[in-house]
């Protein structure tokens, strides 16, 4: 008889893992549970091609809605499993029903942070997660529409340029003294604040959301230094929490994320875990992570699938990450850390260059701006453990490869 | 509707009907045909790899820097690789012949 695999969360981990799995036919019988309405789908899209309507939300699916039952994978939509009964082996749904597993895989991702200001409840404030969120948005982002983003990370960014080329107003607040901090080094930061405030967006560093005001709605947002900024639309990117409760309450151990070995089983031998809500080793970067990103999403999928059919390996990634803003294509690979040796290659004025992170002389990152060549070598060398050197990585006299 | 001849990576040859308008990446992958297209066609992570019949490639749109440097650094580049998600599907493509690359 076909093992049952219950797979809760049809997001990106989740898609990947059922498309995956039912590539062996016969051998498993694949139950994918999603609380959303829409099929697995990216997420990246939601605040690029999406939000500036270059692309019909169809577009934006894994795979074609009807792909699931084609393939024989149950399809459940609109469901939450609400609990866990390790010991029965079965999940409970919200509607009270209850689904036997043999092998379970929490693919939950994350949920927003919500902003912790006066004001917060409003009609009015957005977040960008969900294909509904962009929609909601986008209806609203009309010409001259007054847009207030709270936080100038990679989301809130991408945000402000797709809502500048719908003809927005934006004003973006950040709380550090540069955009992008926790992902990129200064002179990063510098160049993308300074395009952004190229194509017209108010960059307020080190500035927080004392409140969100308004009547009945949000109609300002008042900042630290008690500045109010009038606005139709107010969208919150302060990043996301691990969506933990379900493996929690199941007493699976949780540490910030769901905490997996390196083939992504849980605590539980029968309960695997992948994407966003995991914490998980990594033998390439020798430490444990938890990362936000489709690569690893579909990696750790890929892992329990090579696990279920007998062809599993440790994971050991090369984690990478890309941004759109603007004509601006920033690919990033490796995990930096703040005091790791930063080498430019190529001047930011003429809008392509590229960032290297070096710790002990070894390739720890790359943050390639329109270079895709040197974004593919650094990804190359850094799960190489490669050696370079600083000077003739700085010098674009000399090709990346012979580098 | 266009066709597109594929061989797969278990070596096995079949026609697609493929529609106009998406990438050659998305009629692959949303028939199964065991692409990744991880990164949803942004040309950032090649696992759309393919290999264009000969007599195909100089019909198709000429490959730009970012896929050039990205499918080149494959361990299984050859000289007719191209990244799928980079070349939209056409009715004057019709009878398109490509092999899925493995995986590397
Ligand atoms: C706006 C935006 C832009 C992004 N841009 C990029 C980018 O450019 N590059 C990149 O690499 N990454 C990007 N990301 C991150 C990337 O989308 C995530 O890392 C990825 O979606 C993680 O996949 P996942 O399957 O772990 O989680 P998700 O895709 O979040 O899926 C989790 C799913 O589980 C469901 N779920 C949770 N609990 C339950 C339950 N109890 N019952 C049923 N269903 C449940 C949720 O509803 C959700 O649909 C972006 C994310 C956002 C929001
Ligand atoms: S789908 Fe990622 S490069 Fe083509």
């Amino acid at each position: 008889m076909s093992e049952h695999i219950v797979i809760v969360g049809a997001g990106h981990a989740g898609g990947t893992l059922a498309t995956q799995l039912a590539r062996a036919g016969d051998r498993f019988r694949i139950t994918l549970i999603g609380a959303e309405a829409w099929p697995p789908y990216e997420r990246p899209p939601l605040s690029k091609q999406l939000l500036m309507g270059e692309v019909p939300t169809e577009k934006v699916f894994l795979r074609p809605e009807s792909f699931y039952a084609d393939k024989g994978v149950d399809l459940r939509l609109g469901t939450e499993v609400v609990s866990i009964d390790r010991a029965g082996k079965t999940v409970t749904l919200a509607g009270g029903e209850s689904l036997a597993y043999d092998r379970l895989a929490l693919c939950t991702g994350t949920a927003i942070r919500e902003i912790p200001v006066a004001g917060r409840d409003l009609p009015g404030v957005h977040y960008i997660r969900t294909i509904d969120d962009t929609l909601a948005i986008r209806e609203k982002a009309t010409p001259g529409a007054r847009v207030v983003i709270a936080g100038g990370g990679y989301i809130g960014l991408e945000a402000a340029a797709a809502l500048r080329k719908l003809g927005c107003d934006v004003t973006v607040i950040e709380m550090m003294d540069r955009v992008m901090a926790r992902a990129v080094a200064e002179p990063v930061s510098r160049f993308y604040e300074a395009a952004h405030r190229a194509e017209g967006v108010r960059i307020l560093l080190e500035t927080g959301v004392a409140e969100i005001g308004g009547n009945g709605r949000a109609e300002h947002v008042t900042d630290s230094h008690g500045q109010v900024h009038p606005a139709d639309i107010v969208l919150v990117g302060i990043g996301v929490v691990p969506v933990v409760a379900l493996a929690a309450d199941a007493g699976l151990a949780v540490d910030d994320g769901i905490v997996v070995d390196a083939r992504a089983r849980t605590s539980d031998p029968d309960i695997f875990a992948a994407g966003d809500c995991t914490r998980h080793p990594n033998a390439l970067l020798g430490q444990t992570v938890r990362l936000e990103s489709v690569q690893n999403a579909v990696d750790q999928a890929r892992c329990i699938s090579n696990e279920l059919t007998d062809k599993g390996a440790d994971y050991a990634e090369v984690p990478w990450f890309w941004s759109d803003q603007y004509d601006l294509k920033m690919q990033m690979a490796g995990l930096p850390a703040p005091d790791d040796q930063v080498v430019m290659r190529g001047n930011p004025d003429s809008r392509s260059f590229s960032v290297f992170y070096l710790r002990d002389g070894k390739v720890s990152g790359v943050n390639a701006i329109n270079v895709g060549a040197d974004y593919v070598r650094g990804r190359k060398w850094i799960g190489e453990g490669r050696t370079v050197d600083a000077a003739r990585l700085a010098d674009t006299e000399i090709p990346i490869k012979e580098v | 509707m266009p066709v597109i001849h594929i061989t797969n990576r278990a070596g096995a040859e079949s026609t697609l009907e493929a529609e106009s308008g998406i990438s050659v990446m998305e009629n692959l992958r949303d028939n199964d045909y065991e692409i990744d297209a991880i990164c949803g066609g942004s040309c950032a992570c090649a696992t759309c790899h393919v290999y264009v019949d000969e007599a195909w490639a100089a019909k198709l749109p000429a490959q730009d820097d970012d896929e050039k440097g990205l499918v080149e650094d494959e361990p299984t580049c050859k000289p007719n690789s191209r990244l799928s998600c980079q070349i939209e599907m056409t009715d004057a493509l019709d009878g398109l012949k490509l092999t899925i690359a493995p995986e590397a």
